[in-house]
């Protein structure tokens, strides 16, 4: 097994071979400028761009005149929201997200809230859902824009896009939707889910970092932003800046691998996470999956493991890249702020770990990653003294802790 | 985040990772931290009649700054009276092992937990000599 191994595709993705591929040429022969209209590097660069804009458009059900280059999701979602709030703001001065959401959504909504705009932060309930009575009573005719993600990037929950899409809709409010997470793993069609607005990354999807794309509803209705580059009006003046033609031409590349094999890809990996799931929590008593157990990505398990503690436990499985609820190793000691809006207790959310396969996790791999975390977490729990605690039938919620 | 060697080695290998019967006369027992903050230390040490530390045993629920600080702590208790373990400072804790600043606070939790098993000895002590019955480890100086 060549260690470390790669657990973390949620992160990022490598680039996909027939992806790197494909953009090779973009580096040194085909290296024009999109925007040079005068001459034939222009030409061959602005085709190449073309055709990944249609090739991402059909990903996700748009037409190629609504996609929008950017440098990926964090821009793709600044641009969504502050476009939306600066354009619209004769309209009203309301949008509403919910408290999961990545922070390239949740600061954006704050730095419009110390504008002046009014954000309505939607709880979330225990598995990660919101409560689409509550996103419905919350939209007033005040509100410019709901923003709510198709996928979570820490526990996999799905949010119902289709039916938030048609409460948006019929209630005549915009509707954004930070779908990183979710190319290649689960259908996306921005008709049938009725979003109005998209971000998505390259990075996350076998393609290039520093590349991203915004969908932008064109027709019922036409969306307007508010440009948050300006310069040579670039991407119909919304998104003004040379494009990233090697980049796009791999992220158009990846779209088209992630649309013609998702159906198989997204079995294979349902059915290796759900393997290394069900190891897990039958080898180890107590532990618990976060999140919701139906409606989720398929690549993504999120799992606690009571008694020990995160840093601790990927200290010891370092042949694992994987990633932690703990942010023990970060200056600020809090954990994950997604597990805690599900209700986790600190305990719970540092000894958190979420394992997100990908194109090229394999069954053995798999099996090797199981092995080494029911063997450290054991380890671990032999010296804790909470598990010591537990076995003795303390109630550990009974106790009277020192704190600091 | 990058641990030093004498990190690495102590979590890999702990020094006295276990319990001692904590209703013993002779063993004081130290709890401290919160599970909600990432850390809790079980320091045990059993003293001897002439107040040298027999033993010393530990559990740490945290990261592996604070595995190695109480496992480099029960090293330091074994063999030493209670009078000098009183004395341990985190800074040394720090020191020995290289913590970087925002992993001071295992080497802080690590003090507590072995005031606090000196603390809780003392009391068993005192406790006993007040009941009359002989202190079961004999006189401390």
């Amino acid at each position: 097994m060549k260690t470390p191994l790669y657990l973390d595709y949620s992160a990022t993705t490598p680039c996909d071979p027939r992806v790197v591929q494909r953009m090779l040429p973009f580096f040194s022969d085909a290296f024009g400028n999109a925007a040079s209209r005068s001459h034939a590097f222009g030409w061959t660069a602005e085709a190449a761009v073309e055709e990944a804009r249609s090739q991402v458009a059909q990903l996700i059900g748009a037409h190629q005149k609504e996609i929008l280059w950017t440098s990926g999701s964090t821009e793709a979602n600044n641009l969504a929201i502050k476009g939306v709030a600066q354009m619209y703001r004769e309209k009203g001065n309301h949008l509403i997200t919910a408290v999961t959401e990545h922070k390239a959504v949740l600061d954006p909504m704050k730095n419009l809230e110390a504008q002046g705009f009014e954000v309505t932060w939607l709880p979330v309930d225990g598995r990660g859902r919101v409560d689409l009575k509550q996103l419905e009573a919350a939209i007033t005719d005040r509100t410019i824009l709901v923003s709510l993600m198709a996928a979570n990037n820490e526990v996999g929950t799905l949010h119902p896009i289709a039916e938030i899409g048609a409460i948006c809709k019929q209630k005549g409010t915009l509707f954004h939707s930070d779908a990183t997470q979710c190319p290649g793993k689960i259908p996306l069609d921005v008709e049938a889910q009725h979003v109005d607005l998209m971000s998505i990354s390259a990075h996350k999807m076998y393609g290039p970092k520093g590349v991203g794309c915004l969908y932008v509803r064109r027709k019922n209705p036409r969306v307007r932003l508010t440009a948050q580059m300006d310069g040579g009006g670039h991407e119909r003046g919304m998104r003004s800046g040379t494009l990233n033609v090697t980049g796009i031409v791999g992220m158009g590349e990846a779209a088209r691998i992630c649309r013609e094999e998702m159906a198989t890809e997204a079995q294979k990996l349902r059915a290796l996470r759900d393997r290394l799931e069900a190891r897990l929590l039958k080898a180890l008593p107590d532990a618990v999956r976060n999140g919701d157990p139906d409606a989720r990505l398929p690549h993504l398990a999120n799992v606690s493991f009571p008694y020990v503690e995160g840093e601790s436990l990927i200290m010891g499985i370092k042949e694992l890249a994987v990633s932690s609820g703990s942010a023990c190793t970060s200056a600020s000691l809090e954990p994950s702020y997604v597990l805690k809006s599900l209700g986790l207790g600190d305990e719970l959310a540092h000894s958190s770990i979420r394992f997100s396969l990908g194109r090229f996790t394999t069954e053995a791999e798999v099996d090797f990653a199981a092995d080494r975390v029911i063997a450290e977490v054991k380890r671990l729990r032999e010296m804790s003294p909470l598990w010591e605690m537990v076995q003795d039938g303390v109630d550990l919620s009974q106790v009277k802790w020192t704190h600091h | 985040m990058a641990y030093s060697d004498k990190v690495l080695d102590h979590y890999q290998n702990p020094r006295n990772v276990g319990s001692l019967d904590k209703n013993a006369p002779d063993v004081g027992t130290g709890v401290v931290g919160a599970p909600e903050c990432g850390d809790v230390m079980k320091l045990q040490i059993k003293v001897g009649d002439d107040g040298r530390i027999l033993d010393a045993k530990f559990k740490t629920y945290g990261c592996g700054s604070a595995i190695a600080s109480s496992s480099l702590a029960t090293e330091w208790l074994k063999g030493t009276t209670v009078d000098a373990a009183a004395q341990i400072k985190n800074t040394q804790i720090v020191e020995e092992l290289s913590l970087p600043p925002v992993k001071v606070h295992c080497s802080v939790l690590a003090e507590d937990a072995i005031k606090a098993a000196i603390d809780d000895w003392r009391k068993k002590k005192a406790a006993a000599q007040a009941a009359g019955k002989p202190a079961a480890q004999g006189a401390q100086p």
